[in-house]
């Protein structure tokens, strides 16, 4: 084995396939050889092993044994007695004692959804448009509207709970200079909504326009001089050129942000302080995500939360299955 | 050693190549004053809450809530942060911070590396039930946290892992999307024929690896890193199921303690969350640039 060390410090230079010192035909050649085959046919399992043996540890297994806990009772205080109650978890949330909270944190899902998602994206599209053009400041500009996304959850939450707050709080001293308000921000079902949505798009515009920018940037430059060449105006460059080569793009994030949407679960929670384990006092923004953890986490039904958090896996399934017949439709009208 | 030139080589040219495609834009027109008030307006706006965390962090529980709000920061941020350094989450931001830096950072190196070894298998190895693999690898980006959340926290417990770190370490070692991210910069960046030079000249396996694709995947790696890191630092949801109540919490599990408390005292809560976005804004200071390069890099191949 004395000559397989000396051409590591060579590095990959090292000659291994020169006469070995021991020419015997059974000798350490062969052994070589065979060592040779195992490393091209088992390395490539060895280095995909470890993701696999997380994914099946953590995912895999997870997402099995919560449908199977979803048709179990489970305390949260003795977890390992679970008693068989079949449909029973499902029938509480679509039409039993629960499914007033089940109906509204669905509704509330989709609202909070549309409100954080739309404009946040709109917006995301126009200042991309903009950064895309020579500008002062580029750089400043670009990390500038990157630097929410390097806030947490809580620590923008808070501070934005504490913007919306019903006494002193900044928001409603603004309303208040054009003789507005005061507004009690977390009370009301819409004005809690946007304020939530509010913190969501303040952390996720600029990721999502750089994202855009990145497109605009793969944009040949000639589609544009063509256009110009035709009289097309800025606007309607960015209309019929920007927005149709950007489709995959703006498609893509959409799926990305509705996926966030629908698991929204850190800012309704932060936002209600004391009533956010149930999405405020009168359960007004209550997320699915939400609906989870007070099921589980303070109503101790374990059974039940799994439930939601399978809905929930259904109707991320289903958002795929739109997308793929969106993205379908797109391919075959180009 | 002349086989050894090219190897250090290449990547610093690919390197260069790549970073001079994001980096340089191809903007057609001159931007009016018009889009310079439209982006500083929305700079602003992404600006200003940061800077409001600092003035609410410096000033007392009555001047943060009068009207009208302060605008300069006050004489009290290094009484708040002292207090939060060792009130906030039971045993204070100190240890809260240093259990975030020791998830975040655990996270961070397990992911890059095993992201590394299976991108580089996807991208430039041929093997058995690939297609199959790598197709699982993408259905995985769409399940959701929450789906897990129950399970994971009867295991833990049954491994005795409740409020133990390593609960929050174990479920995320390595991610599709860090798989993912390297298979796509792997792909393009790593020639074939740098691999098959290196097998040629006898080098094994675990040789190639070391001494060619990691040196490659380098400014991938300081990416999906970087990446990594905040997104671990800012998780949620699973740290505040399996350590709530934990006297040992990570700083959003402490800062989820100051906010939902019994006393809304701004002052304290805003400075805990400056302390606990510092670390971050940081490295964003810092590596700010690379992070955009990486959001834009692996977006558009996403």
């Amino acid at each position: 084995m004395a000559s397989t060390t000396a051409p590591s410090r060579n590095g990959p230079a090292g000659r291994q396939d020169t006469p070995p010192p021991h020419a015997h035909p059974s000798g350490p050649s062969v052994w070589r050889s065979r060592l040779h085959r195992w490393d091209t046919k088992g390395t490539p399992y060895a280095l995909v092993a470890p993701f696999f043996l997380v994914f099946a540890a953590f995912g895999l297994f997870p997402l099995l044994y919560t449908g199977w806990l979803s048709f179990h009772r489970v305390s949260l205080y003795n977890v390992d007695r679970a008693e068989w109650v079949g449909l029973r978890n499902y029938t509480d949330l679509f039409t039993g004692q629960v499914s007033h909270y089940f109906w509204n944190a669905l509704l509330n899902t989709f609202t909070l959804g549309v409100l954080s998602t739309v404009p946040q994206l709109l917006m995301a599209l126009g200042l991309a448009h903009l950064l895309n053009y020579r500008l002062r400041a580029r750089g400043f500009l670009r990390t500038a509207l990157l630097a929410p996304y390097a806030t947490s959850v809580a620590a923008a939450t808070l501070v934005f709970a504490l913007i919306f707050s019903p006494e002193g709080g900044m928001a409603n001293w603004f309303l208040g200079l054009f003789g507005a308000g005061p507004v009690h921000w977390e009370a009301g079902r819409w004005s809690s909504q946007f304020a939530i949505s509010v913190i969501v798009t303040w952390r996720w515009t600029g990721y999502n326009a750089l994202i855009y920018l990145a497109a605009m940037q793969a944009v040949p430059r000639e589609l544009y001089e063509a256009a110009a060449l035709d009289g097309a105006s800025r606007w309607q460059q960015f209309l019929h050129v920007t927005v149709p080569a950007l489709k995959p793009t703006i498609l893509f994030t959409v799926i990305v942000s509705t996926i966030g949407a629908t698991q929204l679960f850190g800012e309704p929670y932060l936002f209600g302080g004391q009533s956010g384990h149930q999405g405020g006092t009168d359960h007004q923004y209550e997320t699915l995500g939400i609906l989870m953890y007070d099921q589980g986490f303070h109503s101790s039904m374990l059974g039940r939360a799994s439930a939601v958090a399978w809905i929930m896996f259904g109707v991320l399934l289903l958002i795929g299955l739109v997308n793929a017949l969106i993205t379908r439709r797109l391919r075959a009208s180009q | 050693m002349t086989t050894t030139a090219p190897v250090s080589d290449r990547p610093h040219r690919t390197a260069t190549r790549s970073s001079v495609r994001a980096g340089r834009a191809g903007g057609q027109h001159r931007a009016g004053p018009l889009a310079h008030i439209v982006l500083g307006l929305a700079a602003l706006a992404s600006l200003f809450p940061l800077y409001w965390t600092l003035v609410a962090a410096s000033t007392d529980s009555h001047a943060v809530v009068s009207s009208p709000p302060p605008m300069l920061p006050g004489g009290n941020l290094f009484e708040n942060l002292t207090y939060v350094w060792h009130n906030a989450g039971g045993r204070g931001m100190g240890v809260a911070l240093l259990n975030s830096t020791l998830v975040a950072g655990a996270v961070t190196v397990t992911t890059v590396t095993f992201s590394v070894l299976a991108g580089f298998a996807f991208a430039k190895l041929r093997f058995r039930g690939k297609k199959v693999m790598l197709g699982l690898v993408l259905s995985t980006l769409a399940v959701p946290a929450q789906l897990s959340v129950v399970p994971l926290f009867i295991l833990t417990k049954n491994l005795g892992l409740g409020n133990h770190l390593g609960a929050l370490i174990l479920p995320v070692l390595v991610t599709a999307f860090g798989v993912f991210f390297m298979r796509q910069f792997l792909s393009q960046a790593l020639p074939t024929e740098l691999l098959e030079a290196a097998r040629v000249d006898g080098a094994n396996s675990l040789r190639v690896i070391w001494h060619v694709v990691f040196p490659v995947a380098r400014p991938a790696m300081a990416v999906l890193g970087m990446l990594t890191f905040v997104q671990s630092w800012n998780d949620f949801l699973w740290p505040i199921i399996v350590m709530n109540g934990s006297t040992n919490p990570t700083v959003q599990v402490a800062l989820a303690g100051l906010g939902t408390g019994w006393s809304t005292d701004w002052s304290v809560i805003t400075a805990g969350a400056l302390m606990g976005t510092l670390p971050l804004l940081l490295v964003f200071a810092l590596f700010g640039r690379h992070i955009v390069g990486g959001i834009t890099q692996g977006a558009i191949k996403g």
